[in-house]
């Protein structure tokens, strides 16, 4: 169906649910290439995705080695102690490379660009974090039926990391 | 392809840059400026010769590098060009479309 703004792409609605670096770093880059196209971005952080936006925690985001394929590791391997620390700082040194902010200087990328950054309700009462545990520029702390009505309108989409 | 625009004939590609910088002049950054709505004022002129300059001195153009100008911020940048700020900007300054993703 190809009625709707003829197909046009007016709004990216992205949640994000996990907090391995490859993931965050997908999510941030598609929420801010949108706002670089003229196309509106909302994020919703929910279960560990949370940790993107926790104040202490958005520091020390790891990649995984362990299930995960393109590492081309051993499972066993990737299981040994440090191993994640090595990857996860071959990968900040490769993206300090391509310009890539880290964590902390892209949520103010993303905010300074109209993204709106809200955290799940329930993912926040499950983990016990506050409101002031998070990300200083955070919209607020929403449901997920406050999430759908953020999205209604034609031409929004919805993308699940 | 060839487009005439205030009063001169300039050569852009299919998305509608300038392919030859030589080519420009304020007059024409105006046109653009009007066929993007946007009314220019002395701030945006002064972002637009900013990424000019930037230009000819080979830097690659992205969102992070406008924001750590010195110039302007994100939020300005957006604010002075509401739609594709980077897209819109560099085609009314003339100057090719950043490949950017960040």
């Amino acid at each position: 169906m190809m009625n709707e703004f003829n197909g046009e792409i007016k709004k990216m609605m992205i949640i994000l649910s996990k907090a391995t670096l490859e993931n965050v770093y997908a999510a941030f880059v598609l929420a801010n290439g949108a706002r670089m196209e003229g196309i509106e971005a909302e994020m919703f952080f929910t279960f560990f995705g949370l940790e993107a936006i926790h104040k202490k925690k958005l520091e020390h985001l790891h990649v995984a080695t362990v299930g995960n394929p393109a590492m081309h590791m051993p499972t066993l391997l990737g299981g040994l102690p440090g191993m994640e620390s090595i990857a996860t700082s071959m990968m900040k040194k490769e993206m300090e490379k391509i310009d890539m902010p880290d964590i902390h200087e892209f949520l103010d990328i993303l905010s300074a660009s109209g993204v709106k950054l809200w955290a799940c309700k329930l993912a926040m009462e499950m983990f016990h974090y506050k409101k002031e545990e998070m990300y200083e520029n955070l919209d607020g702390v929403i449901t997920v039926g406050d999430f759908y009505k953020q999205g209604s309108g034609l031409g929004t989409h919805m993308l699940f990391i | 392809m060839e487009k005439l625009i205030a009063g001169k004939t300039i050569e852009v590609n299919e998305e509608g840059y300038l392919t030859q910088f030589a080519q420009w002049d304020q007059a024409i950054g105006e046109e653009l400026a009007k066929e993007a709505n946007i009314n220019l004022s002395d701030r945006h002129w002064e972002v637009i010769r900013y990424l000019q300059n930037e230009h000819k001195n080979e830097v690659a153009l992205s969102i992070r590098r406008i924001g750590k100008s010195g110039l302007v911020d994100i939020k300005e940048f957006y604010a002075l060009f509401p739609t594709a700020p980077l897209k819109t900007a560099t085609k009314i300054a003339g100057i090719p479309k950043p490949a950017s993703c960040i």
